[in-house]
């Protein structure tokens, strides 16, 4: 057969065009245009002359550091930078191995190092050689990526695995090692304690999540029963709640003798215990995705029920649940600013403190905009990501 | 019936009966298989023949009588029955191909973590394997990437890598377009000369004609005839064999 190889169709379309297309049309379309330009700026003009006149920024420049790790000693600060730079290098490495899944999350680490850098420069601050160098190393280490011999994947994504535990025992040090003095996570604060809460706690819960739906599909009654009762009890109440719970209760548990994990720790411990009970909603709808004639046809060639589960069924219904487990993670990224009520200081709450400095007084707007756009910047950031993610997975196709 | 002999026969059923909640299936099946005999089972839809090769590698439990497969008494002992599902290779009428894992890989899987083969011997199995079923060429593409008949023989060889005493077949051309029954078809009857067991609900009375050296005629969850497909087609003795032989061999 001599079937002609056509490329498919591109409409690309310049911006003159698309312009004339989609606002200028017809006469009603040039109208509605103008006025809502007119709309637009008539709303925007104050708040742009605001924000280039009145507004005094000069409080983000003086309290960046608080706002990104709150108050984490300054002298120790090479950890969070050192945990910056390991991110940045994997990172770059998985998206020389994966290519497409990881691009989206490593264009905009890439974009975020660049931004930060400029707004070094701007505010005269020396951070900006160290964003350079998060950013350098991500490159370096996405070429690095390219040459790696596929089989070297298995390495990556064990050193993603490790990569957590490492900054958890880097930010917060031991008594252990000489080097890493320990630091109280009560120290722990603003974006850095925000992202840590975040990234701890949707990691830990996922595994947790999947137990517990893999449990409520048990056909043993106690595990059953108790993944049911668990999931609906903490479905039922409000994640304050929780908050609450383990922050005070916890310790009443413990022996006396026995000193209660710091207030952050706990913290953490009730947002795993929080969100594993949606991850596992999550994980289950992706289970009942899949279907019967999978587990039949496993069944049929001898594979024993964990084996089943691992190679043919969770692989299926995780890669369906992609999307569900991204919105978990963003709603549990906002959800961080309620453990301003059990005493902790997230980005929120340090951006209320610096607004009680008497130097500072008056700047609601700046210090309020600010959060804002931390909290948008990284949701999209995260949103950006995880659709090239599902993308380059093929979530809903295969 | 044909007596049955513990020695010779691979599969032996003695009474067995299978009800649905209050709906009885199965009502008393008696047959015995020899080591490389070929077995079509036709009837009409409900008349539990699909229920009944399900029942061989106990994808369905029966209730009542005894089902032994290469002299194992399928009870509810899970390592009895995993280690016939191993023995019994299954080709589905939906195909059931992994969907996440390359035509390889779907190959390679089980007897990698359940026969424990080294990868590069599993590998190289898959591809003569393939070679066999017509489409080495495709190792590397994705279920969805193949047309149906495509996937049936990968499923085909997906359980010939177990290297099973016996192959059940479940209507393994029902879903397929026209024009791809015949591959598949093909690939059988090739299987069935090699000296497998097998055991095939099928319609494909040219199939059965071909290679089948019993035929049983499944109706209301009985064996209502069974013979040779030459005492089957040429004189059916039964009313019921004859008409609904006469309905799919009509047009």
């Amino acid at each position: 057969m001599t079937a002609v190889e056509m490329p498919p169709l591109r409409h690309s379309v310049s911006p003159l065009a698309w312009l004339r297309k989609n606002l200028f049309s017809t006469w009603y379309n040039v109208l509605l245009t103008i006025l809502a330009l007119g709309l637009l700026y008539a709303l925007l003009h104050p708040a742009l002359h605001w924000a280039r006149t009145e507004a005094r920024w000069g409080v983000i420049a003086a309290n960046l550091t608080l706002f990104m790790v709150g108050q984490y000693p300054r002298d120790q600060l090479w950890r969070v930078w050192l945990s910056i730079f390991l991110l940045g290098a994997l990172l770059g490495l998985s998206w020389g191995i994966w290519k497409n899944a990881a691009r989206g999350f490593a264009l905009i680490a890439l974009g975020a190092g660049l931004a930060f850098a400029l707004i070094g420069l701007l505010l005269n601050s020396n951070v900006w050689i160290n964003w350079l160098l998060a950013v350098a190393l991500l490159i370096g280490f996405y070429a690095l990526g390219r040459i790696l011999p596929i089989g070297r994947r298995f390495l990556v994504t064990l050193s993603w695995l490790l990569y957590f535990p490492l900054v958890i025992l880097l930010i917060a040090g031991s008594r252990f090692i000489p080097f890493l003095s320990p630091v109280s996570s009560n120290a722990w604060g603003g974006l850095l304690l925000t992202l840590m809460i975040t990234i701890i706690g949707n990691v830990a819960s996922l595994p947790l999540g999947i137990f517990l739906a893999l449990g409520r599909r048990s056909k043993l009654p106690i595990v059953r029963y108790f993944s049911i009762g668990y999931i609906e009890l903490i479905r039922g109440v409000p994640l304050v709640t929780v908050l609450f719970m383990v922050s005070l209760l916890v310790p009443l548990f413990l022996p006396l003798d026995v000193r209660p994990p710091d207030a952050v720790i706990r913290a953490i411990i009730g947002f795993i215990l929080f969100e594993a009970a949606y991850q596992a909603e999550n994980v289950r709808g992706g289970l009942q995705a899949v279907p019967r004639g999978q587990y039949e046809a496993a069944q049929a060639l001898g594979l024993s029920g964990p084996l089943t589960m691992a190679w043919i069924i969770l692989p299926q219904a995780l890669r369906v649940v992609i999307p569900a487990i991204f919105n978990s993670f963003i709603s549990l990224f906002k959800d961080t600013s309620l453990v301003a009520i059990i005493g902790l200081f997230d980005v929120l709450r340090v951006g209320r403190s610096v607004l009680a400095q008497s130097e500072w007084l008056g700047t609601h707007r700046e210090v309020f905009l600010f959060a804002f756009f931390i909290y948008w910047g990284f949701n999209m950031a995260f949103t950006y990501g995880s659709r090239r993610m599902e993308e380059a997975m093929g979530v809903g196709r295969r | 019936m044909s007596e049955i002999d513990q020695t010779q026969d691979i599969i032996i059923s003695r009474d067995v009966h299978k009800w649905f909640d209050s709906f009885h299936v199965l009502k008393g099946i008696n047959l015995a298989v020899k080591k490389g005999e070929v077995i079509v089972i036709f009837g009409p839809s409900g008349s539990g023949k699909s229920t009944f090769i399900r029942c061989i590698n106990r994808l369905e439990e029966h209730q009542k009588g005894q089902i032994i497969v290469d002299g194992v008494e399928l009870t509810n002992d899970i390592r009895n029955i995993e280690a016939i599902r191993s023995e019994v290779g299954m080709v589905f009428q939906q195909f059931n191909l992994f969907p996440h894992l390359t035509v390889l890989q779907n190959i390679m899987l089980a007897p990698t973590w359940v026969r424990r083969v080294s990868k590069d011997q599993a590998r190289e199995t898959a591809m003569q394997l393939l070679k066999r079923v017509g489409i080495p060429e495709q190792a590397n593409k994705y279920p969805g990437q193949l047309s149906g008949g495509q996937q049936q023989r990968v499923a085909i060889a997906r359980a010939l890598a177990m290297q099973p005493k016996i192959m059940l077949f479940d209507e393994p051309t029902s879903a397929l377009d026209p024009e791809m029954i015949k591959e598949v078809l093909d690939v059988m009857i090739q299987l069935a000369k090699s000296g497998m067991t097998m055991l095939v609900v099928t319609h494909e009375m040219g199939f059965a004609r071909a290679v089948a050296n019993q035929m049983f005629f499944f109706d209301e969850g009985q064996i209502v005839e069974s013979g040779t497909p030459d005492e089957i087609f040429k004189n059916p003795k039964e009313d019921r064999t004859k008409l609904f032989l006469s309905q799919i061999l009509s047009h």
